[in-house]
């Protein structure tokens, strides 16, 4: 019963998002430019120093891609839900959303779920298809390991939410979340790996973005597709993403609970 | 400014000749955005906190260029100081433009809701109006974090500074602006026609940004070509900049090209205005 009304949210968000298909095709524009752009430093770059940080020309283009097919499906700049419950917070509707007979949380998840998955298919997929059309790119024949990387993927998005979950629930004290939203962008941006393979990260820089739950959101997928790790240190990625996923989502519980019992709704 | 005393109300007189009309949407323009950040300074810790992270957003472009350099002493043949002064020109003239007419991406938004009627039927200039939209005083970040780069790229060149490279310099930033103002606005009017198309204005614009944050030598030669002919973001800065830093040109175009910057801006600006004029011709409310 329950994850059949999970399911169906979760659908109606797919859905939702396939409808603006001029913004789908715009921001797939974006995001191949982008990657374009960024594609073509990498080779600079590896033109200099081949071999850099364990990847080849073709990888560390590659590698530009896949985080390019994983900036919007992952939501490294925020968004998503976020944006639907910030207007509710604005608007004052969140307090019909507590008194759902669904739980709060998982609804916003089951949402992000279906919204990821239309960004993967299409501001994932395309871009990717377009960068391989410019691009020798070192992809994987092997459909086992493209299966990985989607998991990879799965959990990176729950991270993400966790993050910005817990991000839009300071609305509830600040009642308005903009500055605190701006400061996550930096830093997820800067430490998801989205920016450059956190390999290029100098001695405790890079210690410290490998530890923290933003890797779990570019990097480590990536890491998946590029085979750099494969076997038990996959499950050891995966346990890492859950591990993570599991204490933030635990955490925005907890917030979530200390933030009904002091709800001030705004507007009416 | 002081030939048009009084509040921007219905009694406004008509105002003739392009100076006049200008002057007018700047001082509405000016009046708006002043409304929005006396708003937004409403909350003043979450103000404070967005500035903070937009300077910090928009310096993690160049810790990228830090973290390469640190890697290589040249990268595609131009060394970090170079790349610098590409970064902080091309970012200067980017945020310039977004600080003073970024909002008009806001365009689609509008056109969809049909709340443009709202502006047509106001008696300052829509342009004016949707270019102070919510104008966000956040984004001098930008301008703030770039034009300390460029300034420390200054100080670093190994340039022999004339007369000319010296001029250059601020000549390079206003044409830049004004490249990338005629950009947001000639982009945005696509919206008018597809109104979900706010992103394809970014591909161009911070897309732009970003190409030109780097050198020329990184990128196949057909989109340099492209930069030049095509959307002319090479003239915000690097055909000048092949003049101040003395170097040769990957494309081996005539030096002039180097000087026609304000003719390109000029050309841009031109471009821009027809196409705002042709797409408020082409819109037609939602009747909502």
């Amino acid at each position: 019963m329950r994850g059949g009304v999970y399911l169906a949210v979760a659908g109606g968000a797919f859905r939702r998002y396939s409808t603006y298909r001029a913004a789908t095709f715009a921001g797939l524009v974006t995001n191949t430019v982008f990657g374009a752009i960024l594609a073509s430093t990498m080779l600079a770059l590896w033109h200099a120093r081949p071999g850099l940080g364990g990847y080849d020309a073709a990888q560390a283009v590659t590698y530009i891609w896949i985080s390019q097919a994983l900036l919007v499906t992952v939501a490294v700049w925020g968004g998503g839900f976020q944006d639907d419950l910030q207007a509710r917070f604005r608007s004052g509707d969140i307090a019909i959303d507590l008194y759902r007979p669904v739980d709060f949380q998982g609804w916003w998840l089951a949402t992000d779920l279906g919204r990821a998955a239309y960004q993967l298919l299409s501001r994932g997929a395309l871009p990717m298809l377009a960068g391989a059309l410019m691009f020798d790119l070192a992809l994987p024949a092997d459909p086992l390991v493209w299966a990985e990387f989607l998991l990879a993927a799965a959990f990176a998005v729950l991270v993400s939410f966790a993050l910005r979950f817990l991000v839009t629930l300071t609305g509830f004290w600040l009642h308005e979340s903009e500055g605190v939203r701006a400061a996550m962008t930096v830093v997820s941006m800067f430490f998801s790996g989205m920016l450059l393979p956190l390999a290029l990260f100098p001695g405790a820089l890079g210690e410290l973005a490998r530890v923290l739950p933003f890797s779990a959101m570019v990097q480590l997928p990536t890491d998946v597709l590029l085979r750099r790790r494969t076997g038990t240190g996959l499950l050891g990625l995966y346990a890492f993403q859950l591990a993570w996923a599991a204490a933030l989502l635990a955490l925005g519980r907890v917030g979530q609970a200390l933030a009904v019992r002091r709800v001030v709704v705004q507007g009416g | 400014m002081a030939e048009h005393p009084g509040p921007p109300g219905p009694f406004a007189p008509e105002r003739t000749g392009l100076l006049a009309r200008a002057g007018w949407a700047a001082r509405c323009w000016w009046l708006i955005s002043g409304m929005w950040v006396r708003s937004m300074l409403t909350y003043r810790a979450s103000f404070a906190l967005s500035l903070a992270a937009n300077v910090l957003v928009t310096f993690l472009d160049f810790a990228v260029l830090l973290l390469m350099f640190s890697h290589t002493h040249r990268l595609a043949g131009w060394t970090l100081p170079e790349t610098a002064f590409l970064y902080g020109t091309s970012s200067v003239a980017l945020g310039a433009a977004n600080v003073l007419v970024g909002s008009v991406g806001g365009l689609g938004e509008r056109v969809r809701a049909g709340s443009l009627d709202t502006m047509l039927i106001r008696p300052a200039p829509a342009l004016a109006q949707l270019a102070a939209e919510r104008f966000s005083l956040r984004r001098i970040g930008r301008v703030l974090q770039a034009g300390a780069v460029l300034a420390w790229s200054l100080t670093a060149l190994d340039v022999h500074w004339t007369w000319d490279r010296v001029l250059m310099v601020p000549a390079l930033l206003l044409c830049g602006t004004l490249i990338f103002c005629a950009l947001f606005v000639g982009c945005s009017c696509v919206q008018f026609w597809w109104g979900e198309a706010a992103e394809m204005q970014n591909a161009v614009t911070y897309g732009g940004g970003t190409i030109l944050q780097y050198p020329p030598t990184v990128f196949a030669r057909e989109l340099v070509a492209g930069t030049v002919f095509g959307i002319p973001l090479a003239f915000v800065n690097w055909l000048p900049a092949l003049h101040v830093l003395d170097r040769p040109d990957p494309l081996g175009l005539p030096a002039g090209f180097r000087f026609a910057a304000p003719l390109a801006a000029a050309l841009c600006l031109l471009a821009a205005g027809l196409a705002w004029r042709a797409g408020l011709r082409a819109y037609r409310s939602t009747g909502s």
